[in-house]
């Protein structure tokens, strides 16, 4: 019991402090007046609420479409198409997340929008692969033996499918989301915000504290979201 | 009950179908075994009954009715199914396992779990201690035993089974195939069972189906089969020994009556009354008891020249196997060529002494037979 509160609460709250620490600290030490000036409570709340916001719209569009499609491609009058499918995506995976905003924006233009957009994208491909191969990997004795009790293709989906290949479709979310804070980061440059106006401005001024500060807490926010995934993912695959 | 008119299947992109023309029919409460080498359509037929595959071509009636007609959910729910690799789910545990088709079938909470003890205590697990468990957590035997109790929790009127006891040693194998026709004997389900080895399908079947290259080549009972096989390919499949074979058919204790052996010393029994039931015997030895009618062990001629004592427990050696009166003759004597003697003392049900077996015994049964 004390082990779980650990490991659900106290460690994510643990590394939210750290970060709250930088920020304080940052912000009442700066080492001159343009770190100041930029490094406000304001400004890095703003950043920090744009970043979130990228992240977080972009993520749970991305979870749904790509768990859902990849779904829909491990159906087995859908197989084919889906193994076309996960080659083209490996590909798309090669592209410079970089490279994908710049692409973008020449087609949609600047603003926060179109860097959800971007971001969304690039984060589908990781999940929905591991959703495909997930579900095609399931032994298909197990998925026979289900079938011939007498349950339906949804029920052999919702019970059978889903929860075997729950683990590796929790690993491409894990994935997604690394991608996803490190790419969040380069939407400042089509004006999407986030700590990647941190990094850009301190950059741009070479204010290493600044710097500092924006990656840190981008750094933070990814490995926040990882653990608690992976938390979630540890207490409800209980069965290896 | 399950009856097979000129049922084909051609799966697509093969040039010969994988099932031709089949007719076949299996009455109630009997074990029907498909038997034959590998791709000779054993499988297949099995599972075109349950509808996994859906047959291109003839009718499969169960109890009159046109199964292909059925709802094939509703089909399934009511037969028992168990597949060579077993298929448990390995994300759910045991008793979830047991559970499915109850959950699927909506039965009350009380009456699944009742069901789920039940059938696990059934096929030898105790529901305390294995209930929760995973199935990473058991042995071979183990999941065996539960896809068994998975496929019979619902009482299902017919079983499909293939090869259930494939993936087991020899010596696991022969256990859950004796345990498996004792609970056969008392639930008497139409048992469609599909094996490679002929040697399980005389153990096991009430009638024996023996196919090649998708025909069926002969159907008939196993002691038919042994002794008027159809054509060559059916004389190579039951083999040159077929009189061992025989052996497979007879449970030991359809003999056991005939066997006329002294009774059996108990453990306090005076030495001058071992001496003379040793004497009696045609084995030249006599099993010694405990008071509960258990097994102890054995006293020969040469025990009582080596030791001293006065009652029958002092001599006595022990004996390092036995067999239960449900195992077959081959069984019997394959435990005696084991422990390299001529006898093998046989328990019942409940561990207790009922008699023993010799060689001689065996020679008799084999030479009745001719």
């Amino acid at each position: 019991m004390l082990q779980n509160l650990y490991k659900l609460i106290i460690v994510p709250l643990f590394l939210i402090i750290v970060g709250v620490v930088i920020v304080i600290y940052t912000v009442n030490n700066p080492t001159d007046g343009l770190v100041a000036r930029m490094l406000t409570y304001d400004n890095v709340l703003t950043a920090l609420q744009q970043h979130l916001m990228l992240m977080l719209v972009s993520m749970i569009g991305a979870i749904i479409v790509g768990v859902l499609v990849g779904i829909m491609l491990s159906r087995p009058s859908l197989y084919y198409v889906g193994r076309g499918v996960e080659n083209v995506v490996n590909v798309g995976q090669t592209i410079p997340s970089l490279a994908i905003l710049a692409l973008f924006f020449t087609w949609l233009g600047l603003g926060f929008r179109v860097a959800v957009f971007a971001l969304f994208l690039y984060s589908i491909l990781p999940i929905l692969r591991n959703t495909f191969a997930g579900i095609t990997s399931v032994d298909s004795s197990i998925v026979e033996s289900a079938k011939g009790m007498g349950l339906n293709q949804f029920r052999i989906l919702t019970r059978i499918e889903l929860p075997l290949a729950f683990p590796i479709i929790i690993a491409g979310i894990r994935t997604a989301i690394v991608i996803n804070v490190g790419a969040a980061t380069l939407a400042t440059f089509i004006g999407g915000g986030g700590f990647g106006d941190l990094i850009v401005t301190g950059l741009s001024v070479r204010r290493d504290m600044v710097i500092v500060t924006g990656a840190g807490l981008a750094a933070l926010t990814a490995i926040i979201l990882d653990y608690v995934i992976g938390q979630i993912e540890l207490r409800v695959v209980k069965w290896t | 009950m399950i009856k097979l008119e000129s049922v084909t299947k051609k799966f697509p992109g093969m040039k010969v179908p994988a099932v031709k023309d089949l007719n076949m029919e299996v009455n109630k409460g009997e074990v029907c075994v498909l038997v034959g080498p590998s791709g000779c359509g054993k499988t297949t037929t099995m599972k075109m009954i349950n509808r996994i595959h859906e047959p291109t071509g003839g009718k499969i009636l169960i109890d009159g009715e046109d199964a292909l007609k059925m709802n094939p959910i509703k089909l399934r729910l009511d037969i028992g199914y168990v597949i060579q690799e077993i298929g448990l789910f390995p994300h759910m545990t045991i008793e979830e396992n047991v559970a499915t088709v109850p959950n699927e079938k909506k039965w009350p909470k009380e009456q699944t779990d009742k069901k789920v003890d039940e059938m696990m205590t059934l096929v030898g697990l105790d529901p305390k201690i294995y209930r929760k468990r995973y199935p990473s957590a058991l042995s071979g035997g183990q999941r065996q035993r539960v896809g068994v109790a998975r496929a019979m929790v619902s009482d299902p009127p017919i079983m499909l089974m293939d090869e259930p006891f494939g993936a087991v040693d020899p010596i696991t194998r022969a256990r859950l195939q004796n345990e498996f026709l004792r609970i056969q004997e008392r639930i008497e389900k139409t048992i469609v069972f599909v094996t490679h080895d002929i040697d399980e399908a005389i153990k096991m079947g009430d009638t024996i189906a023996v196919m090649r290259e998708g025909e069926l080549i002969q159907h008939a009972t196993p002691s038919d089969l042994l002794s008027a096989p159809a054509d060559d390919f059916v004389a190579d499949l039951v083999g040159r020994n077929r009189s061992i074979k025989r052996l497979h058919l007879i449970r030991i204790r359809e003999i056991l009556d005939d066997v006329n052996r002294v009774k059996p010393a108990p453990e306090d029994m005076p030495l001058d009354e071992v001496k003379k039931r040793i004497e009696d015997s045609d084995i030249r030895s006599v099993i010694v008891v405990d008071r509960d009618n258990k097994l102890k062990g054995i006293i020969g001629v040469s025990d009582l020249k080596r030791k001293t004592g006065e009652v029958a427990a002092d001599y006595c050696q022990e004996v390092s196997d036995s067999v239960t009166d449900d195992a077959t003759l081959n069984d019997a004597l394959s435990v005696m060529l084991e422990m390299g003697e001529g006898y093998v003392a046989v328990v019942n049900e409940d561990d207790q002494y009922a008699g023993t077996i010799t060689l001689g015994d065996l020679l008799n049964v084999v030479k009745e037979d001719n």
